[in-house]
């Protein structure tokens, strides 16, 4: 008997992130548009969460939760993303995040 | 007829016709619709978004191109909120689940989201509160459709009435339709109280209900000079104010005549007019208006230009525009004065219960020592390019002068590490606006390279009172007996030992208290560049034995109500037709 064993692959991938917020005021105004800016560009599911507040996931497209995540200096953020691009826009986000936003 | 008392922010006298802004909530008819109605409501949020979203775009991109990148800055998270998927679906969500009504929808999500930011500790986030508010009323303004108040279409120039002005307001004054602004609230942000200087309209705050008194249509009166606003004024009222309103117009022209002579009394004192800027282009304008250079430029204002710490080279580049503009005349930097009423307060969660008496200005830049360090580090690189003195705010005990002048040291050695030597010699003196300092001044003239007094605070520690309450501001006068007696032993003390005393609060800008001050001594004068010609006028019709005298007497009053009074009298001997 041959046990056949069907994996599913999805078209989608998956892809986790954790960075420190670097910024004195932590994710104020600038950033949060910039970030969500950023995440709009890619067709991946992105949510964001608060790691240091233990907090639920919020969708890092939403400029309202984003700001609702409480990000000050050196909260950590885990970014996961689901999707065909579910890398890159992992990685493009938590480079933005870990470059600090002073360069605006 | 009804005259109302207020704190003036900037002077001047206008007559209008009144345009009353919404305090806070637009009134919601109802809350929930039947089910037929429900597509109408969902298509009513729809056009709402669309007109907020369009609205907004046209408000940044006009705020960009008149006020700077900075100012329509902070609209750019209110789009991304308008933008926001989720935020607009759960409006939607709760329309066709409970049958809410479009603006009660919109208003209940909101105001969920303002609670959020309420229960959060991070002090910055609070301030989203307000912007959620404006974000809501812009929403409600669209799906209700009234015509509301629209700033940005006012067909003839008004009197701006209102309990308090939001973010989005402020942008609007500068439109050249608006004359004037009387407000409730006791304190204005400074932003508001600089724009109108500058734009040259009156303003008074302080008023606490003027906005529940007035209605849309009103003739009001803005005394900005005698701190004042007139409600449906009398025809004789009116007539007189006309010819106020004239004699205005006709009083400044006359006054930027006087730009190139020197403030010198018949008797030939010299004395020093320099000016209060909050801006660093504001040292052009006073060095125009026939100043003697900056006696206070307030840094604290960099912090209103940008949202985060502003940066060693950002604050390098904005006290070198200050110095420069200065043409070469003094330029005094004070350090940061935050806290208190000011920028920090406001972004605070967890408000001081008494932040005039908790950690702001000097003790807060003592307790944060690397900004501090970063402001001194910007304006010691930024003295190479005129002459500059550094000045610490609110400097109560001879230890934090020392600790202060030691972190000044430290920047000092910081720079000279990195090659880059500071030249010449950077004067460093200490604002005198404590009981404590004024009662050891002459401990503090030993340590110091000057003194400059601030009368706006000594004259509320000294009385008790805060100005910005409008429940006792009228208890606030600079002309108490008190507060005169310890300028006269604070002039009288720096004199005695040779140490530059300068006083930098409002009553220096005020031609009232200007033959008292140099009565006792005061030989440099540091206010709003507005005000200088004016002061420097009365001045120039005044003799220094005649100032001493008015001086002794106003000293040997009682009350404030005498001092106020006799000055008044002495003054217009001087001014007989002017404002005073």
């Amino acid at each position: 008997m041959n046990l056949v064993k069907e994996t599913f692959v999805t078209e989608s991938t998956e892809a986790i992130r954790s960075v420190t917020v670097r910024d004195r005021e932590g994710l104020h105004a600038r950033p949060v548009m910039r970030f969500v800016d950023l995440a709009q560009r890619f067709k991946a599911r992105v949510t964001v969460r608060n790691a240091s507040l233990k907090g639920e996931p919020v969708d890092g497209k939403s400029a309202m939760q984003m700001m609702l995540l409480e990000a000050t200096q050196g909260s950590v953020l885990e970014i996961h993303t689901r999707g065909v691009d579910a890398e890159s826009a992992a990685q493009a986000l938590s480079d933005l995040v870990e470059k600090g936003f002073q360069l605006s | 007829m009804e005259i109302l008392r207020g704190i003036s922010v900037a002077p001047g006298v206008v007559i209008g016709e009144a345009v009353v802004l919404d305090a806070a909530d637009y009134r919601i008819p109802f809350r929930t619709v039947g089910p037929a109605d429900l597509p109408r409501e969902l298509e009513k949020l729809d056009h709402a978004f669309s007109l907020s979203v369009n609205e907004l775009g046209k408000q940044t991109e006009w705020l960009n191109a008149h006020l700077g990148r900075d100012a329509a800055n902070v609209f750019d998270w209110h789009l991304g909120v308008l933008k926001d998927e989720r935020l607009r679906s759960s409006i939607e969500t709760l329309i066709r689940e409970q049958n809410a009504a479009a603006a009660y929808a919109a208003s209940t999500v909101m105001r969920n989201y303002q609670r959020r930011f309420m229960q959060m500790s991070d002090p910055l986030l609070v301030e989203r509160i307000r912007d959620v508010q404006d974000i809501e009323r812009r929403l409600l303004r669209h799906i209700l459709g009234e015509a509301r108040e629209d700033l940005s279409h006012l067909s003839k120039p008004v009197v701006l009435v209102a309990h308090d002005l939001t973010p989005t307001q402020t942008a609007h004054l500068t439109s050249t339709k608006v004359l004037g602004v009387a407000l409730d609230a006791g304190a204005a942000t400074s932003h508001t109280a600089i724009l109108l200087r500058s734009l040259g309209r009156p303003g008074v705050i302080g008023l606490g209900d003027v906005s529940t008194r007035v209605s849309a249509g009103d003739t009001v009166i803005l005394d900005g000079t005698n701190q004042i606003v007139i409600t449906n004024p009398s025809v004789a009222t009116l007539e007189e104010y006309k010819a106020r309103e004239a004699a205005y117009v006709r009083f400044t022209s006359e006054l930027s005549e006087l730009k190139d002579l020197p403030a010198e009394t018949r008797d030939e004192c010299r004395v020093e007019l320099l000016c209060n800027i909050e801006f660093p282009h504001e040292s052009a304008i006073g060095l125009a208006k026939g100043g003697d250079g900056v006696g206070l430029y307030r840094t604290e204002f960099l912090f209103l230009r940008h949202e985060t710490t502003p940066s060693e080279d950002e604050q390098y580049e904005a006290y070198k525009e200050a110095i420069l503009g200065a043409g070469g005349k003094p330029v005094t930097i004070r350090t940061f004065d935050l806290g208190a009423d000011k920028y920090t307060q406001q972004r605070s969660y967890d408000q001081e219960r008494n932040p005039m008496l908790g950690l702001r200005s000097i003790r807060y830049s003592l307790q944060h020592l690397d900004m501090f360090k970063v402001q001194l580090r910007a304006i010691l690189r930024a003295s190479e390019h005129g002459r500059v003195k550094v000045m610490f705010p609110l400097i109560n005990s001879l230890m934090e002068f020392r600790q202060a002048r030691m972190t000044l040291h430290d920047a000092m050695e910081d720079l000279e590490d990195l090659g880059r030597h500071v030249r010449g010699e950077v004067p460093v003196g200490m604002m005198l606006e404590t009981p404590a300092a004024a009662i050891q001044v002459k401990e503090f003239c030993r340590e110091v390279g000057f003194i400059s007094v601030g009368t706006n605070d000594l004259t509320q520690y000294l009385l008790a009172v805060d100005r910005g309450n409008e429940r006792v501001c009228q208890l606030y006068s600079p002309a108490h007996p008190a507060v005169v007696r310890t300028l006269r032993d604070v002039i009288r003390a720096c004199t005695r030992a040779g140490i530059e005393c300068s006083l930098c609060g409002e009553m220096a800008g005020q031609p009232l208290f200007t033959l008292l001050l140099l009565g006792m001594g005061l030989r440099k004068f540091s206010m709003a560049p507005a005000n200088i010609p004016e002061v420097k006028k009365l001045i120039r019709l005044a003799t220094i034995s005649q100032a001493e005298r008015v001086a002794r007497r106003a000293l040997s009053f009682d009350t404030e109500l005498q001092v106020t009074n006799y000055l008044t009298d002495e003054t217009r001997k001087l001014l007989p037709e002017d404002p005073i």
